[in-house]
């Protein structure tokens, strides 16, 4: 039975049963990569994508469940967003293997609260774990483009 | 043989030749003679261009350097790439990298004597072997300026891969001379630049090659490959340590759609399917029944209360179980009238839990031979133990190495454990059809590997000055090396690196040190920073209950025993970190500092951790690091490492546990294994000393240090030492 998604702005038809987890159809079947297995039980964010928006896990979610939604991944934003260019400029990555969950999670905070505080970043940013320990660089980075382009919230000025 | 795989010889020919070595390797009789490197190379097939095996010129002159370690996140790709274009005066703007195919001949790591990366060393170990590299492709350009030019040849400079002559006017690109340089014989032993020479080594401009590809999931890891026709396979493993399969029915897993079949191997039953669900889907529903008979069946609480019996001096220990002694000198246990401190410390088993759980893709039995797609760390050890299972020569075996979702030490292993899993399948298979063995988060977590658990017994009796006079220490953990072919006769000193040669035992008088390796059924393994991950712990916590008896001031203290071990970079590294945190100022409300120290890997790290104790547990705040490691050749990068090695040992000191119970892995997942998250990474500063010693290593020292320096400051906050990791229980 055939699933219709879209996926970084394309409609896409999937073959994969209605039960099978979006992670394994995005990688196994449509070929895009970069949202990676890491626990298969939503717990460490290297599978994170967007959902309308909002970050979602993809390895717990079954693909039936995100008929009709938009789903962006790490190749839908292009490599030029902002949160990329910063990744590269401050060398956010060592292993990387984390880095495209972990930006999209921040380009979700972002979209949603352009000038996070730092207890919205670590808030927003608990669910995705980096075994190399490069938060403190995610978290700069996250900072830079939040100073760059946000604006002032009303919650962050307060 | 030798004479075949010449490195020079290989350079000297203007065009890319095959090197085919060995393939005369048929008859015992041409064994005799041969290196073990010529050994494990046998059956090799490299390309080896003009430039030698780690430099490639393309003809618009760009510079491929070709590394021969892994890269997992420590950054050695661009390290080694600068080490090149350094002294090969290149436009590091245009220089790329590029992962060396296995070849223990071309490719070992010289400190090893064959591929692989560990022990911190991938920069060590190519430094000399890089810049002469880099130095000789850039003879090869003078010499070959100079005859096209007709001018001398000390005359000519080269800066950002432009040759120039500036008497004559005349200056050309890499790329307009390669035909020429490629003819020339490269110099055995070019000259290297002076240190104060270096332009590029140092700089903020050696920064990392492959940020973008990581940032937009372009990099290509194990998890990514997707060859024509590849299957892909999970294994039902056994529940516990030694058991083994007896018998299984896989009917219900033969119905699920997309399962093409199920096949016993040596370390469980393998499902192999056309997609990931599928194989996952159909080991759920197997059915295996597994022979329990020599299964291990202790927990982690029996082995901790053997352990601490043991060392203690308490109950027989089992036949050829002994002590063996690490450092001995006077009489330890010579009474005295200063104030003992006594103590035991405990550290759980521990899991590498990198983000890519391992993975391997494997193609046995096609025309092209054994190949190997992954993220491979000892290349050399996988073609070995690959080569048993398929039956060929080593050096036959191709890997292609792929970035790693990181290692920690986990995906270097005597037995190339999931390695030879992935093999085993794809040998069934056949046909070289590629075969990704995937393991679940749960399959990595249950397989052992561990960080052994080890528990220390410390007595140290102080003089009438307030310093050690006498030190009695006891360790019990498993051997990482028992059982291999690197095995020691006496004691393996992973088991104790950190404690043996501590400048603080060597201050000491009268030492008594021994160690107790015992055996039993879980696998155990380097876990980054090895022994120090527990040594350094109770050496440095140690010496602030010390200092605290002595009523001196930890780094005061520290630095007076220091003196009376001539630890000079240890001198240097504690008052750098001391004047950037500010220790002589009070520290800010609410906050307390805890300092350590420790040596390892050839580098010397100082950390000033400020604490802050919220509902009991320790918050770490800002971190100031300082950091001997010889030559920097990144600093930001050498910064990078000692984040988050300082995050990957604040983990370690918080939270990270394995509990085994009879035998088996009882936490799977990181809901069970909790891990250090974004809110509570550190602020951490470096500093690194400058040097112009050799470089060592930045990989791993940067781990050891935090907690122990955590430790220190809930010391000073609360007068409590912590003598079990970790410090919040899950």
């Amino acid at each position: 039975m055939a699933t219709s998604l879209e996926i970084n702005g394309r409609t896409v038809q999937v073959e994969s049963a209605p039960d099978t987890p979006l992670l394994w159809v995005l990688r196994d079947e449509v070929g895009l990569t970069g949202a990676k297995f890491g626990c298969g039980i939503g717990q460490c964010g290297a599978c994170t994508v967007l959902a309308d928006g909002t970050p979602v896990r993809s390895c717990s979610l079954p693909v039936s469940a995100l008929s009709g939604m938009k789903i962006t991944t790490i190749e839908g934003l292009g490599g030029t967003h902002p949160l990329q260019e910063a990744w590269v400029k401050l060398d956010v990555p060592q292993c990387g293997y984390c880095q495209t969950g972990q930006i999209m999670s921040a380009a979700a905070l972002l979209a949603s609260n352009p000038r996070p505080s730092d207890a919205e970043i670590d808030a927003a940013m608990e669910g995705n774990i980096c075994r190399c320990g490069a938060y403190q660089r995610i978290h700069a980075a996250i900072q830079e483009v939040a100073q760059a382009t946000g604006q002032p919230t009303a919650k962050s000025r307060a | 043989m030798n004479s075949r795989v010449d490195q020079a010889a290989a350079r000297s020919g203007a065009t890319r030749r095959g090197l085919v070595v060995g393939t005369a390797l048929v008859s015992g009789a041409l064994l005799v003679g041969c290196s073990p490197a010529d050994l494990m190379s046998a059956g090799a097939k490299t390309e080896v261009g003009a430039f030698g095996p780690f430099i490639r010129i393309a003809a618009d002159g760009a510079v491929t350097v070709v590394s021969k370690h892994i890269e997992f996140g420590q950054g050695s790709h661009a390290g080694l790439a600068a080490i090149v274009a350094e002294e090969l005066d290149a436009d590091w703007s245009r220089v790329s990298v590029e992962q060396s195919p296995a070849n223990s001949k071309l490719y070992a790591n010289t400190l090893m004597g064959v591929q692989g990366t560990g022990g911190s060393t991938a920069i060590a170990n190519s430094w000399m072997q890089l810049r002469k590299a880099g130095a000789a492709a850039r003879a090869m350009f003078t010499g070959a300026a100079a005859a096209a030019w007709k001018v001398p040849e000390a005359e000519i400079t080269v800066k950002d891969s432009v040759v120039s002559h500036v008497a004559s006017g005349k200056s050309a690109g890499f790329g307009d001379l390669i035909q020429g340089a490629a003819a020339i014989k490269p110099p055995a032993e070019p000259s290297l630049k002076a240190p104060e020479a270096f332009t590029l080594i140092g700089t903020d401009r050696v920064r990392r090659k492959d940020s973008l590809a990581k940032s937009t999931g372009q990099a290509r890891y194990t998890q990514d490959v997707n060859l024509a026709g590849m299957l892909t396979a999970v294994v039902a493993h056994a529940p516990r340590f030694g058991a083994k399969v007896s018998g299984f029915d896989a009917a219900e897993a033969r119905k699920v759609a997309g399962v093409v079949d199920v096949i016993e191997i040596p370390t469980g039953v393998a499902v192999v399917a056309k997609s990931t669900w599928a194989a996952i889907q159909g080991r759920n529903v197997l059915k295996v029944t597994w022979d329990e008979s020599k299964a291990e069946g202790r927990g982690s609480a029996e082995l901790e209360a053997q352990y601490t019996d043991w060392a203690a001096g308490k109950g027989a220990l089992p036949d050829k179980l002994k002590w063996e002694s690490f450092e001995s000198r006077g009489d330890a246990a010579a009474a005295g009238e200063g104030e003992v401190f006594e103590a035991t410390f405990d550290f759980p088993f521990l899991a590498h839990a990198s983000m890519e759980p391992m993975n391997c893709v494997a193609q046995v039995g096609g025309k092209g031979g054994t190949k190997l797609t992954f993220a491979s760390q000892s290349q050399t050890i996988d073609q070995i133990n690959t080569a048993r299972i398929v039956g060929a020569l080593p050096g036959s075996i191709q890997i292609e190495t792929l970035f790693a979702g990181g290692s920690f030490g986990r995906r270097a292993n005597f037995q190339s454990d999931f390695v030879a899993e992935c093999v085993q399948i794809a040998k069934k298979v056949g046909k070289g059809t590629p075969v990704k063995l995937i393991w679940t988060r749960e399959d990595d977590m249950a397989a052992g590997y561990f960080r052994p658990l080890t528990h220390h017994r410390v007595r140290v009796r102080l003089d009438k000055d307030g310093y050690p006079a006498t030190w009695t220490h006891r360790v019990v953990t498993q051997s990482l090396m028992k059982g291999s072919p690197l095995a020691p006769r006496g004691f393996d000193a992973t088991t104790v690196e950190g404690a043996m040669g501590s400048p603080y035992l060597k201050a000491t008088p009268a030492v008594d040190g021994q160690v107790l390796m015992p055996e039993n059924g879980v696998p155990v393994l380097w876990w980054r920073s090895v022994g120090a991950t527990h040594t350094a712990y109770v050496m440095e916590h140690t010496l602030d209950h010390l200092a605290k008896k002595a009523g001196k001031d930890p780094v005061a203290y520290r630095l007076t025993l220091f003196e009376k071990a001539g630890a000079a970079r240890h001198i240097a590294v504690l008052k750098l970190a001391a004047e950037k945190a500010g220790w002589d100022k009070p520290a800010p409300a609410g906050v307390t500092r805890g300092v350590a120290v420790h040596e390892c890997f050839g580098s010397v790290v100082a950390q000033i951790a400020e604490v802050r104790l919220v509902d009991g547990n320790p918050k770490v705040g800002r971190v100031v690091t300082a950091i001997d490691c010889g030559t920097a050749i990144s600093p930001d990068q050498i910064a990078a490492q000692i984040e988050g090695g300082t995050c990957f040992g604040l983990s370690a000191a918080l939270h990270d546990e394995m509990i085994i119970k009879a035998g088996a892995v009882d936490r799977k997942n990181f809901d069970a294994y909790p891990v250090l998250r974004h809110s509570e990474a550190p602020k951490v500063e470096t500093y690194i000393l400058p040097s112009t010693n050799p470089p060592s290593g930045v990989g791993e020292p940067g781990v050891p240090v935090i907690a122990p320096a955590v430790a220190n400051a809930v010391l000073a906050a609360t007068g409590t030492g912590t003598f079990r990791l970790p410090m919040i229980r899950a």
